[in-house]
C-alpha cells in the first residue's frame, strides 16, 4: 500500500509534473522522466486505437508484477498518471482529486502558462496534502 | 490636492463615453450593449417566454443570490492575465488592478446605499472616518465576499494609517504567485474597492494591499488605508 509517484502529461506528450512520494521505485534523472513520460503517451495512444468496438479511452491501468500505474484520461486531453503498489486500491480516487486540486490551483492561476510545466505552490500544498509528503 | 491620479483620467474618460451611449443613435462597437430597440421593448411589456432585461431587474432581487466561486476565480485570473499582459512591472500592475478594483467599488457603494435605503426604516450615511471603517470591513465585506474581514488595525508609528486583514481573501484562493514577483498582491483589486468606498464616502485616501502571511495564514493580507491629510483635519474638527 504506497503511492510511489504522480506524473501530468500534457496533451502533446510532454511532463509537466512529477514528483515522488515513497521509495520503491529506481530513480531515474528528470531528462529520463520527459522520455518515460513521451513513450507513455504514445502507448496511450496506441491503446485508444486498438479497440476492436469503436472508440476507447485507452490505457487505464499498466500493471507490472511489483507495481501499477493508473492513468486518468481527461477530457482536454491531459493525462494523471499515478504509480502506485499493486495492493493500492484508492488509485482512481485519489486522481480524481489531483484531478480536481489541478483544476483549482493551477487552471485558476493567472501565472500559469497551459501546457507548461506547473510551479505552482498551491497545488504542491493540494498534493501534499492529499498524498503525503514527497521527498525533498 | 496632490497631483492627479491617473484613475482619475479613467474616470473622466468613461464618464465621457457613457455620454456617448446615452443617444441611441450613437453607434458603439467597442460597448456590447443592449440595442436601443430591446431597451424600448422591456419599458413595455415584456413579451412571454423572454427574460427581462438585466438592467430592469430588480435590484433587490439579487441581494442574497452568489456568484459561483470558479466562475469568479476563471474571470478573476484572465483579468490579472490581461492586465500582466499591458504593463511594464509590478507597481504598475497592482495600480491597473487597484483602478479595476476603484471602477468596482464606487459600483458596490452605490448600490450598497440604495439597499440600505429602501430596506432599512433609518437608512444611514457614514460621515465619520471610523464608522465608516468598520462598516466597510462588515457590510461592504459581506457584500463583496459573503463574510466579514477578520481585523482592522490603526498603525502605531502613523495616525493617518489603518489597516484591514483579511486571512484568506477569496480572490486569492487559487493564485500562486511566482518568487520573482513576490511583492505582488492580487489584493490590489480589494483595495481599489476600498478606496472607491472611502472616496464615495468623502473620506478620500490612498489604499494598497501588502502578502503579510503569518505560520497560520500562508496567504493572509493587509489592506493598508492611507489617509488623505484633510480627512484628519476634519476629524479634528468634529471630534
Amino acid at each position: 500500500m504506497a503511492i510511489f509517484s504522480l506524473w501530468v502529461i500534457n496533451k502533446a506528450g510532454g511532463l509537466i509534473y512529477q514528483r515522488n512520494f515513497a521509495d520503491g521505485l529506481a530513480q531515474l534523472t528528470s531528462n529520463e522522466y520527459l522520455v518515460l513520460a513521451g513513450t507513455l503517451h504514445g502507448i496511450h495512444a496506441i491503446t485508444s486505437r486498438l479497440s476492436p468496438t469503436g472508440s476507447s479511452s485507452g490505457a487505464q491501468v499498466i500493471e507490472g508484477e511489483t507495481f501499477k500505474m493508473t492513468i486518468l484520461l481527461t477530457a482536454t486531453g491531459t493525462k494523471f498518471v499515478l504509480l502506485t503498489s499493486l495492493a493500492e486500491a484508492t488509485a482512481d480516487s485519489v486522481l480524481q482529486r489531483v484531478y480536481e486540486a489541478y483544476a483549482d490551483a493551477v487552471m485558476k492561476n493567472p501565472f500559469h502558462t497551459p501546457e507548461m510545466p506547473i510551479r505552482s505552490e498551491g497545488f504542491d500544498t493540494r498534493i501534499t496534502s492529499l498524498i503525503g509528503t514527497g521527498q525533498p | 490636492m496632490q497631483q492627479p491620479h491617473p484613475r482619475f483620467s479613467v474616470l473622466s474618460g468613461s464618464s465621457l463615453s457613457s455620454a456617448e451611449h446615452l443617444s441611441p443613435t450613437a453607434s458603439s462597437t467597442r460597448f456590447s450593449l443592449p440595442s436601443a430597440t430591446s431597451i424600448n421593448t422591456a419599458l413595455g411589456t415584456p413579451k412571454p417566454g423572454l427574460r427581462p432585461n438585466i438592467y430592469d431587474r430588480n435590484l433587490n432581487k439579487t441581494r442574497t443570490s452568489e456568484v459561483s466561486a470558479s466562475a469568479f476565480a476563471f474571470l478573476f485570473s484572465e483579468v490579472v492575465q490581461y492586465t500582466q499582459k499591458r504593463v511594464s512591472g509590478i507597481n504598475d500592475l497592482e495600480r491597473r488592478l487597484n483602478t479595476l478594483g476603484y471602477r468596482a467599488g464606487t459600483r458596490v457603494l452605490e448600490l450598497m446605499v440604495w439597499r440600505a435605503e429602501s430596506s432599512s426604516k433609518a437608512p444611514k450615511r457614514e460621515i465619520r472616518f471610523l464608522p465608516a471603517l468598520m462598516s466597510i470591513h462588515t457590510q461592504v465585506w459581506r457584500a463583496v465576499f459573503g463574510r466579514p474581514a477578520d481585523a482592522i488595525e490603526k498603525s502605531v508609528e502613523n495616525e493617518d494609517e489603518y489597516m484591514i486583514i483579511d486571512n484568506d481573501p477569496p480572490i486569492e484562493r487559487h493564485i500562486s504567485v511566482p518568487k520573482d514577483m513576490n511583492q505582488l498582491s492580487c489584493s490590489s483589486f480589494t483595495a481599489g474597492v476600498v478606496e472607491a468606498v472611502l472616496d464615495g464616502l468623502g473620506l478620500p485616501a490612498r489604499v494598497t494591499a501588502h502578502h503579510t502571511p503569518t505560520q497560520q495564514f500562508p496567504s493572509r493580507t493587509t489592506i493598508l488605508i492611507k489617509l488623505d491629510k484633510s480627512v484628519l483635519e476634519r476629524e479634528e474638527i468634529l471630534k
